[in-house]
């Protein structure tokens, strides 16, 4: 798997939540320009550490419940999840160099 | 090698790559990874760009700007540049993958960056109701109360764009004198929504987890807490200046020095446009303006330099 994929309410719990690798969460929204800029990042990252790490994208005007329950007051906001916990959260638009810096604990 | 490489994707970095596409230099656009387009990419309506009687998003003039540099043969390249060497005759600009590019001329129209309040708990929460764009996070504060601080119109702007979704929205400003103009000023005022608080200076965001209020300190001396759950800063921008400010001449703002009504920096082959070199008006008219300025003046430095 390549490229980001999109995450419903019906499919979150098996992408993420019961998912062996770890898994970003990428909630973001068409009208939010800051993630329509980072969407491609994320995408080469997801192509770039395929082995790793699991890039996935929640749509928060199609499922505000996702985005209550984790309790997001800012996008983009990228959850990383491991065994269904979350165990960091990265928030905002960022080059390719910072996020992989963020994310370099889950990439090594 | 370049002849015009343009740092920023803003109104001027693009007006400039406009002029300079129209007078063959067939420049390169750094348009920055994440924030190409510009600050106009966060902000709904502009209603006083000329040529649209109805007001325009701010996203659409951009990415009718950059439509417009490309029709006229513009490159953008979607990288950040992270290191500029511009003295001598051959200018070097590193960009985030690695690559170097060469330039003749380089035109610096990197912009502003918000202003923090310099708050302990700013940083810790981030992302955690504290933002500084109203247009991305807005919609998760349905219902709530939340605070904008700052006086200028981009404070305006984010709180009258909050009353689409907050039950409440206060605007702090720490004095009760307004640099935003009397336009968005008179609309904020006519809000049923929107409460000001003037003459109050923020100095702590309280909140474990998330935002729960602020703390302000008011002219009289005396405290008070305000419930919130968002805090929008809009409290103004510094001209972007870090990769430069150590080999081009800054004014005492901090701005770019440029040689009178020209863009023409300390630097031979330097141009500089837009916000980075204004600090007084910052709007989109006035960058793109500037950004046709230094294309001119670009273009007449290969002139004179070729001859």
């Amino acid at each position: 798997m390549s490229a980001a994929r999109d995450v419903t309410d019906a499919t979150f719990a098996a992408e993420v939540l019961n998912n062996d690798k770890t898994v970003m969460v990428d909630f973001w929204a068409p009208w939010c320009g800051p993630c329509r800029a980072v969407s491609p990042i994320l995408d080469a990252i997801a192509e770039a550490h395929a082995d790793k790490l699991d890039i996935v994208k929640v749509n928060v005007d199609e499922y505000p419940d996702l985005a209550a329950e984790y309790n997001i007051l800012n996008i983009p906001a990228m959850k990383v999840f491991k065994g269904g916990v979350v165990v960091k959260t990265v928030v905002g638009a960022k080059p390719r160099p910072a996020l992989e810096q963020d994310l370099a604990e889950f990439l090594g | 090698m370049r002849d015009l490489v343009i740092i920023g994707s803003g109104p001027a970095g693009y007006t400039a790559a406009i002029y300079g596409a129209r007078a063959d230099l067939k420049p390169l656009v750094i348009a920055s990874s994440v924030a190409m387009g510009g600050d106009l990419m966060t902000t709904t309506d502009v209603d006083n760009f000329p040529g649209f009687p109805e007001g325009v998003m701010g996203p659409d003039l951009m990415m009718g700007m950059q439509a417009q540099a490309e029709r006229f043969g513009a490159e953008l390249l979607f990288d950040d540049a992270t290191k500029l060497e511009l003295s001598g005759p051959v200018k070097r600009i590193t960009v985030g993958n690695g690559d170097v590019i060469e330039a003749k001329t380089v035109v610096l129209s990197m912009g502003s960056e918000y202003r923090k309040l310099g708050l302990e708990d700013e940083t810790r929460l981030s992302g955690f109701g504290v933002s500084w764009c109203a247009t991305c996070d807005g919609a998760f504060f349905r219902n709530r109360a939340v605070a904008v601080i700052g006086g200028g119109d981009s404070a305006m702007e984010e709180a009258t764009f909050l009353t689409r979704f907050a039950e409440t929205v206060y605007i702090v400003h720490r004095s009760d004198q307004f640099r935003a103009s009397a336009a968005m000023l008179s609309r904020a005022k006519a809000d049923p929504k929107i409460q000001f608080i003037t003459g109050a200076v923020v100095d702590g965001i309280l909140g474990a987890e998330t935002v729960a209020g602020i703390s302000l300190t008011n002219t009289d001396g005396s405290t008070r807490v305000l419930d919130i759950e968002g805090l929008f800063i809009a409290i103004g921008s510094d001209p972007r200046t870090s990769l430069v400010a150590d080999q081009v001449e800054l004014t005492p703002e901090g701005n770019i020095a440029v040689a009178g009504r020209s863009s023409v920096t300390s630097i031979p082959g330097v141009f500089a446009a837009g916000d980075i070199i204004d600090p007084t008006y910052r709007q989109a008219v006035v960058a793109a303006g500037s950004g046709a300025v230094a294309a001119l003046d670009a273009q007449h430095y290969l002139e004179s330099n070729t001859h």
